[in-house]
């Protein structure tokens, strides 16, 4: 076995060798789904086009993401012979392609103006390491994303995979346990139980057959970085699996994965058949695994619900216990784990408990991967050391919010999560403390918003999304969402009465008592945190029927200030996709509050200098001006 | 090439039929369990991009359940459909990062421009409309997926162009073909 490995590790680093060696240009493009949505296939049809056209050739070498994804598509250039090291290019669109293949490639100028930084240090040009969305990370879990070709499984053999699945064959199950309980790793699906514990309890179990499982139902709106791991480097998930497996003697694994996802299920299909080829699956270790397809059901992320649905039910969770790892799929033992608990335990596996303790908090190890998007000038994934604090995330990392607006809100851990005002922006993130502060990890969704957004509203959407998921087994779930939402809906739309925020409160704690599952018992969070800290918004939509963000479009009026607006100027009426916008009699503008849709275009449309169109809450205040009669 | 535009209700029907027909015989490469009811309703809706009736009362039979439990499970989850999509699929996305961006108002304009709801399809099954949780493309939010495309950082304003580009094309490939034909 460690022979046969060995040969395959050769195999591995020569062909890393051959592809360090070689003179030739090479070009890295990010080929995950966020790039390909922002136009990698493109730029790498254009690179190969230009490549033919000018007779030069250089390596094109299709990777994962990196996480950045304000800056997609991204390309690094290695072009050793021009002197310059690695460069790191962002939003590089077809035209930038072509530009860089003749500048770059064959006149050997990197065109210093559109780069991000090298990638190593040097001494001619900044290298990304320099800047806060980079040096401030810590990357243990995603350190290989966006490094290698997730479709080529020698290029993760290469940079060390699979060398602590060999090590885990040849130790003795019960150590591999020891040293994941040791890591003090907390599963990183959302609810953070010690996965140590977890395995133990099915490792003890005698039953003959055991199952283990990889959760990637990842169906948190505004999360993704399960799919970025699974797309970027799949094998270090598969990894994981086999040392659970061989850990608590499992001879069957299941992924499952939403079919949303179609690039994954692509990759991952494809990783599994390249393990069984080189034989790391099969003779080196023997497991079967399958790939199971979610049907988007945001509950089958709950773990009894997703048993419920391979089984080819309705996925509707039971109650526990018994848990899965005592009774799960077809009555065996069944270890759930989430994929970025799987990607971590190579890592842990490799370098030891100890060392993975150095980071993170006291009780939470390790680190957290958020994706972290909205209102911030550079979103993307952030994976930091657990405990950094939320401002760290927002400001230094993500550069905080644009367009000089205010900090408002950041809802974290999806439509079970909730919504911290600035005041918690010092609190560290770690499972123990976010509850404390009424969110809760969740899967790692993270989006900011500034001072445009309503609350109210943000609340209602969340419960639009779980009122829409809940199964409807459990009477509070199924018709106490329902009615949350009709409350709150009321509201954003201004028809809230006296007495609807205790309404809300009451309703909210019995969802809470008498819910079965996660999805109920945290659906209140997001009306009750913001009913916590923007107890003010919720008041004034009520009483004053005013909308603070002035998003709530019921409560929300556009016009335009004719003392600004420009005689004769036609910006605002084409922006219109109402023809709301008709001429006055002093050949000015006016906003027919009728055909309004309060969409906002003309705001955008209207240029700077004038800056004549105005929003306002309550709808009152908006001046009537009366659409000329044509004759 | 299911939808080929040229083709006639007729003609569509006819094409339903014969995939139905290939349907019922990959359905026996699965095994007769239970937890093969969700993949064999994957396969059919790849192959039809909906579930017709028949489709269903045939995974029915096959499996030896009720008719009402294939239903039960297919309208529980959100991947299913049970009216033909357009070739156009227009898919909003609704996720939080796109909402708090705007998407509703987007998605609105696209029903006012197509005069369909969301889960409609336009009568000529040119498009259809639905509202999705999230694509995963949080950081180019709003966004909307035109088939396979994701068009990034949307606004209700262009909402009219796309659909105009979409009926431009179809226009001229009928001219080509009213051109290609009056020559032979």
């Amino acid at each position: 076995m460690k022979q046969q490995f060995d040969n395959i590790v050769l195999e591995a680093k020569r062909r890393q060798q051959e592809f360090n060696d070689t003179k030739l240009p090479k070009i890295h493009i990010g080929m995950a789904t966020c790039g390909i949505a922002a136009g990698a296939i493109e730029t790498k049809k254009t690179f190969e086009e230009e490549l033919l056209n000018r007779g030069i050739s250089a390596l094109i070498h299709p990777v994962g993401c990196i996480g950045h994804c304000y800056a997609e598509p991204v390309v690094i250039i290695d072009h050793p012979d021009s002197g310059f090291p690695p460069i790191f290019y962002h939003e590089v669109n077809a035209g930038k392609a072509k530009m860089l293949t003749n500048m770059f490639l064959v006149e050997g100028d990197p065109r210093l103006e559109h780069i991000l930084g090298a990638t190593v240090a040097n001494e001619m040009i900044p290298s990304i390491m320099e800047f806060p969305r980079f040096n401030l990370e810590k990357r243990i879990v995603m350190e290989k994303c966006g490094l290698i070709n997730p479709e080529d499984i020698y290029e993760y053999i290469a940079y060390g995979g699979y060398s602590s699945l060999i090590n885990t064959l040849q130790r003795d199950p019960k150590s591999i346990i020891k040293e994941v309980t040791e890591s003090r790793l907390r599963g990183r699906g959302g609810a953070g139980f010690s996965t140590g514990k977890k395995w133990e309890m099915a490792s003890i179990s005698t039953a003959n057959e055991k199952i283990v499982i990889c959760n990637a139902d990842e169906g948190d709106p505004g999360a993704y970085m399960d799919r970025t791991i699974l797309e970027s480097n799949p094998h270090q998930v598969l990894e994981g699996i086999m040392i659970c497996a061989h850990a608590v003697g499992a001879n069957q694994a299941i992924i499952y994965v939403r079919s949303e996802y179609p690039l994954a299920v692509k990759i991952i299909k494809n990783a599994i058949k390249q393990a069984q080829d080189i034989g790391i699956l099969g003779t080196i270790f023997n497991l079967k695994i399958t790939l199971f397809q979610g049907s988007g059901a945001f509950v089958c992320g709950e773990e009894t619900a997703l048993i419920k649905s391979i089984e080819g039910f309705r996925g509707m969770p039971n109650f526990r216990p018994p848990y899965p790892v005592q009774h799960g799929l077809k009555g065996m033992p069944t270890v759930i784990n989430n994929v970025k608990t799987f990607a971590s335990i190579p890592v842990i596996i490799e370098k030891g408990s100890s060392w993975y303790r150095e980071t993170g908090t006291e009780n939470s190890s390790g680190t957290a991967i958020f994706s972290v998007v909205g209102k911030v000038t550079h979103p993307g994934l952030v994976e930091i050391p657990m405990g950094t604090s939320l401002k760290t995330i927002i400001s230094d990392i993500c550069g905080n919010v644009p367009n000089k607006k205010k900090f408002k809100a950041v809802q974290i851990g999806g439509p079970s999560g909730g919504c911290l005002p600035e005041e918690f922006l010092s609190t560290p993130v770690d499972f123990d403390s976010l509850t404390h502060a009424g969110a809760m990890m969740g899967s790692g969704g993270m989006v900011v918003m500034d001072e445009d957004t309503c609350m109210v509203d943000v609340s209602r959407y969340f419960l639009d999304f779980t009122q829409k998921e809940s199964c409807g087994k459990c009477t509070f779930c199924r018709i106490g969402t329902y009615h949350l939402l009709n409350i709150l809906t009321r509201i954003t739309k201004g028809e809230g009465r006296e007495g609807d925020i205790e309404l809300l409160e009451r309703l909210s704690e019995d969802i809470k008592k008498g819910s079965l599952c996660g999805l109920g018992k945290t659906a209140p969070n997001p009306v009750l945190t913001t009913l916590k800290y923007f107890r003010e918004e919720y008041e004034a939509h009520i009483k004053e029927k005013k909308c603070i963000g002035k998003q709530c479009r019921k409560l929300t009026a556009y016009y335009i200030d004719l003392e600004k607006c420009a005689r004769g100027c036609d910006a605002c009426v084409s922006s219109c996709p109402t023809e709301a916008i008709f001429t006055t009699s002093t050949r000015k503008k006016g906003i027919d509050q009728k055909l309004c849709v309060k969409c906002g275009e003309c705001m955008v449309a209207c240029p700077p200098q004038y800056n004549a169109v105005k929003k306002v809450s309550p709808v009152e205040l908006a001046p009537i001006i009366e659409r000329p009669i044509m004759i | 090439m299911l939808w080929e535009r040229d083709l006639t209700q007729e003609d569509l029907n006819k094409v339903e039929q014969k995939l139905l027909s290939e349907i019922e015989n990959n359905i026996k490469e699965y095994e007769k369990s239970r937890g093969n009811l969700i993949p064999i309703l994957q396969m059919i809706q790849e192959k039809l991009k909906y579930l017709p009736k028949d489709s269903i009362e045939m995974v029915a039979k096959y499996l030896e359940i009720n008719t009402c439990e294939v239903y039960g499970v297919a309208t529980f989850y959100n991947q299913f459909r049970f009216n033909p999509p357009g070739n156009h699929p227009i898919k909003v996305c609704l996720g939080t990062a796109c909402h708090v961006k705007g998407a509703d108002i987007i998605l609105e304009n696209f029903e006012r421009k197509l005069e369909i709801l969301e889960g409609e399809t336009t009568p000529d099954r040119e498009f259809s409309i639905d509202r999705v949780a999230c694509v995963g493309c949080c950081a180019l939010a709003p966004v909307t997926m035109i088939g396979d495309t994701v068009q990034s950082h949307m606004a209700p304003s262009k909402v009219e162009g796309l659909i105009l580009r979409f009926k431009i094309e179809k226009e001229m490939q009928e001219r080509e073909k009213a051109k290609n034909e009056t020559a032979i």
